[in-house]
């Protein structure tokens, strides 16, 4: 049930070298050849700025051996019969799926080699190719991939084949430019919003205004008499008996649709509709979790900001939930010389990815067609499926491209509240959230709570660490995380607290706050040692590999200490003495490790952030200036975040819902220039999403601490002065 | 209702809509011309920006019954073939990364351009600021909009 795309006609990329052959032969799921060389190569996962579109298929045409520029990409359709993981999220893409990209390339190489191998009646031993030519040695035969393409298809998939050693990469390793780049430039349609199709009808929708509120009734009258309005009707997102999934996150289940000829449209009728809300009582609903099926508890009330500081602090003040324990830490905290006790706090945050939230849905009797941006397109399919009663097999998800995600397109109820409201009104339909509700629907980055101690004995050696994390609605703790592994004596222990705000994915799930709280903590610490804070961590680090306290210590200590050494180097650290305002942090997340040195000054009492100095270990790195570009975005994203992120809650209702009321970073905050650096070595893919993310907050942090004499515990930064010390 | 005569990227169009129907839904949603994008509504982030006449304006706030017969250009009709300088400076520092809001940063920069061809760091910001970048590609922004100024 492959569906086409009828937001491309002519998939040509970027390259205008690449011409259309008059014929295709498939090769296999992820390529296939025209009979002039031009190579087709499916990008399997959904595409939100990462880059894996260019990616995933420089990975494929590496083991194929064919030159890139005869390369053209295409947005594969989601099909999980043919492609594994077709999932954004997690920094796994291309971890995931590098042996199966390779594996796709390889085998089609062969084939082509076994072709030419019959074709020219010689051992396939003695083929070799090169950039989408095949050669005999002996005879000097040669033909270009697409002479071969069509027997090519015939033969055989080989079970095991032989791939590229690394050092003989010749594509993967060197920097190409993003496969959209000339659409992206032009304005071509690409995104969900973007979405056209004959017939199709607009819809947005109605929900409450404060989580703990239901609807209780509304009147349509005057809104359905506004132009180009077409109907208005509540939906229930979910049957009764429904288990949800994981990514079912959703605090508005019964929401009103509001169907009309065009945007502008129903977004003017939805001002005239009247509804009624009301509180709801606690409820529960069953959940397919991460670890079974568990049932869920939804408390009811209208909760406030000012409500969640003081019900954390309270928590926060009685024992946790002991999770790791090494050592005696209550006798060390005892016997300790000093000891340095800080607690760190952070907010919501809201995702405010800049395509607002959206889904195109055409749902006949049988069978569904839908389109847009999400990152889990096989829980989009569950969930509609599920909710209609229409096998999945009749279910076709396209895949847009998404305009941004962080996290947030993960959890698509707005793809089941569009296919609800096809299926209502016998039309296709594309739901559009206006920047407001795309805020206010919920889904946040959870606040969270901290406190650190760390003990100190007579020689300044830390002898002692203990974290107590916790937060609304879940815990942030990485128990296992260093410095676990390197203090003799370590406890950690973690609390939450229920609550019917909705919370999901946001870059770095919880590592976004607990990272940075430790490497701010860290900064101290060292300080209080009276030790440079890279050379405190690499002390400990050291310990940690050659003498390991405990087991199941989350990290490498050896690949760990060489992003800091390989930073401590690039940043010219201690060595440039005009630099007075640096800040360092380090982390292991997402399976790589991310290291950043942050230079700032003040300028107007307002930080300005002069340079940023990256490392990063993410194995090998397929696509050079890609890497580089995500890695500085994740830095501006991290500054961004640390010094103005904050979603406030008042009687359950989100305080601010756009970009004049919530901040994010624009050109002016933006660090001046962001050098990046790879650590070079063979080891596969680990992913780099999310790993740079949460150290910067805490570069920034430490550097602030640099300017202005003070720490930084409490998020968003700009909530304290900036008064240099 | 009412009927309107526009010109966009050098051709005449005529549509139907509400008067107060802002260009950018008019753009999308009756002309097909999708480039232009929804970022916020409310003239806060950039993603919706064209030429009036030459000048930067957000077609967000930009209603219908305002542009009379000034000539509208969109990122679709800011050249022929994606090969004006912005355009190509950006594909030359692979700026982009989700690429949504591209097309606002480009009609901004190449209005910048316009009025100041070699504008310094400070102008930049100042011009840019307008345009936000969610997935942070700012530096970038800058040194295309630098190597676009030299070429």
């Amino acid at each position: 049930m492959l569906g086409f795309n009828w937001l491309t006609a002519c998939n040509t990329g970027s390259k205008e070298s690449a011409q259309i052959p008059d014929e295709w032969f498939e090769i296999n799921a992820y390529l296939k050849i025209g009979n002039n060389g031009v190579v087709t190569i499916m990008s399997t996962n959904p595409e939100f700025g990462q880059g894996v579109k260019t990616s995933m298929p420089m990975v494929v045409a590496e083991e194929l051996d064919v030159d890139w520029k005869s390369v053209i990409v295409e947005q594969a359709p989601f099909n999980p019969d043919i492609y594994e993981r077709q999932f954004t999220g997690g920094s796994q893409a291309l971890r995931q799926g590098w042996q199966g990209l390779r594996m796709a390339g390889a085998t089609a190489r062969y084939m082509l080699k076994a072709a030419a191998a019959q074709a020219w009646d010689v051992p396939i031993i003695e083929i070799s190719t090169a950039s989408g030519v095949l050669s005999h040695g002996n005879s000097g035969k040669s033909a270009g991939y697409g002479e071969m393409a069509s027997a090519a298809a015939q033969i055989p998939v080989p079970d095991e084949v032989e791939m590229k050693e690394p050092k003989n990469f010749s594509i993967v390793g060197s920097s190409k430019k993003n496969v959209d780049g000339l659409k992206i430039v032009t304005g071509k349609p690409m995104f969900g919003l973007d979405v056209v199709r004959e017939g199709m009808l607009f819809a947005t929708l109605a929900f409450p205004p404060a989580f703990g509120m239901k609807l209780k009734s509304f009147d349509a009258a005057e809104a359905k008499a506004m132009p180009g309005i077409k109907d208005i009707f509540s939906i229930k997102t979910y049957n009764d008996d429904y288990k949800r999934n994981r990514f079912d996150t959703d605090a508005f289940t019964e929401v009103v649709a509001i169907v009309g000829n065009s945007t502008w449209e129903v977004m003017n009728a939805k001002l005239m509709l009247q509804v009624e809300w009301e509180p709801f009582s606690a409820y529960q609903f069953k959940e397919e979790g991460w670890t079974g099926d568990r049932t869920v508890d939804v408390p009811a009330g209208l909760e406030s900001t000012s409500g969640h500081i003081a019900k954390m602090k309270e928590v926060a003040a009685k024992a946790g939930r002991v999770v790791r324990k090494d050592g005696n830490p209550e006798q060390a905290f005892k016997s300790a010389a000093k000891i340095i006790e800080r607690t760190y706090t952070a907010p919501y945050l809201a995702h405010f990815m800049m395509e607002p939230i959206n889904f195109f849905a055409d749902v006949k009797e049988d069978s569904v067609i839908v389109a847009g941006p999400t990152q889990a397109p096989e829980y989009v399919e569950q969930t509609i499926s599920a909710r209609l009663g229409i096998p999945v097999e009749k279910i076709d998800v396209q895949m847009t491209r998404m305009g941004g995600g962080f996290g947030r397109r993960a959890y698509n109820h707005y793809a089941t509240e569009a296919a609800v409201i096809s299926q209502k009104v016998k039309a296709p339909v594309k739901l559009v959230y206006s920047r407001e509700d795309t805020t206010r629907f919920g889904v946040f980055r959870p606040t969270y709570h901290v406190t650190y101690r760390a003990a100190l004995d007579e020689n300044n050696n830390l002898v002692a660490f203990h974290a107590k994390a916790g937060g609304i609605p879940e815990s942030p703790l990485h128990a296992n995380r260093f410095p676990a592994g390197a203090v003799d004596n370590y406890l950690a222990e973690d609390w939450s607290i229920n609550s019917n705000i909705t919370i999901g994915a946001f870059r770095a799930p919880r590592s976004n706050f607990i990272g940075p709280a430790e490497q701010m903590f860290l900064d101290e610490v060292a300080e209080a040692a009276g030790k440079d804070p890279i050379e405190f961590r690499l002390q400990l680090l050291k310990r940690a590999k050659e003498n390991p306290v405990g087991e199941n210590n989350d990290y490498d200590a050896a690949r760990y200490a060489g992003v800091l050494e390989l930073l401590r180097d690039k940043s010219e650290w201690g060595k440039d003495t005009s630099k007075k305002n640096r800040g360092v942090a380090a982390y292991f997340c997402h399976n790589s490790y991310a290291a950043h040195v942050l230079d700032v000054v003040l300028e107007n009492g307002e930080p300005k952030v002069e340079k940023v100095v990256s490392a990063l270990d993410c194995g090998i790195v397929v696509n050079p200036d890609a890497a580089s570009n995500m890695v500085e975005g994740a830095v501006v994203d991290g500054i961004g975040n640390a010094l103005f992120g904050e979603m406030t809650f008042n009687n359950g209702e989100p305080q601010k819902d756009n970009f004049d009321s919530y901040r994010l970073i624009r050109h002016r905050e933006a660090p001046k220039s962001i050098d990046v650096h790879f650590v070079q070595n063979e080891i596969a893919p680990t992913g780099l999403g999310e790993p740079p993310f949460p150290p910067i907050f805490a570069a920034l942090g430490n550097a602030l601490y640099k300017a202005t004499g003070q720490r930084y515990y409490h998020q968003p930064f700009t909530k304290n002065s900036f008064d240099a010390g | 209702m009412a009927v309107f005569n526009l010109k966009i990227n050098k051709k005449e169009y005529q549509v139907d809509v509400d008067p107060s129907t802002p260009m950018l839904w008019v753009l999308r949603d009756h002309l097909n011309l999708m480039g232009t994008k929804y970022g916020c509504g409310i003239a806060q982030c950039g993603a919706c920006t064209i030429h009036l006449n030459g000048e930067a304006v957000r077609s967000c706030i930009t209603f219908v019954d305002s542009v009379g017969d000034k000539e509208i250009t969109t990122i679709e009709g800011l050249s022929e073939n994606g090969d004006h300088p912005v355009q190509r400076a950006w594909l030359e520092h692979d700026v982009a990364q989700c690429g949504y809001c591209q097309p606002g940063q480009i009609m901004q920069a190449s209005a910048l351009l316009n009025e100041i061809p070699n504008p310094s760091d400070e102008e930049i910001e100042n011009a840019m600021n307008g345009n936000i970048c969610r997935c942070g590609t700012y530096t970038r922004i800058k040194k295309a909009i630098k190597t676009a100024a030299n070429s």
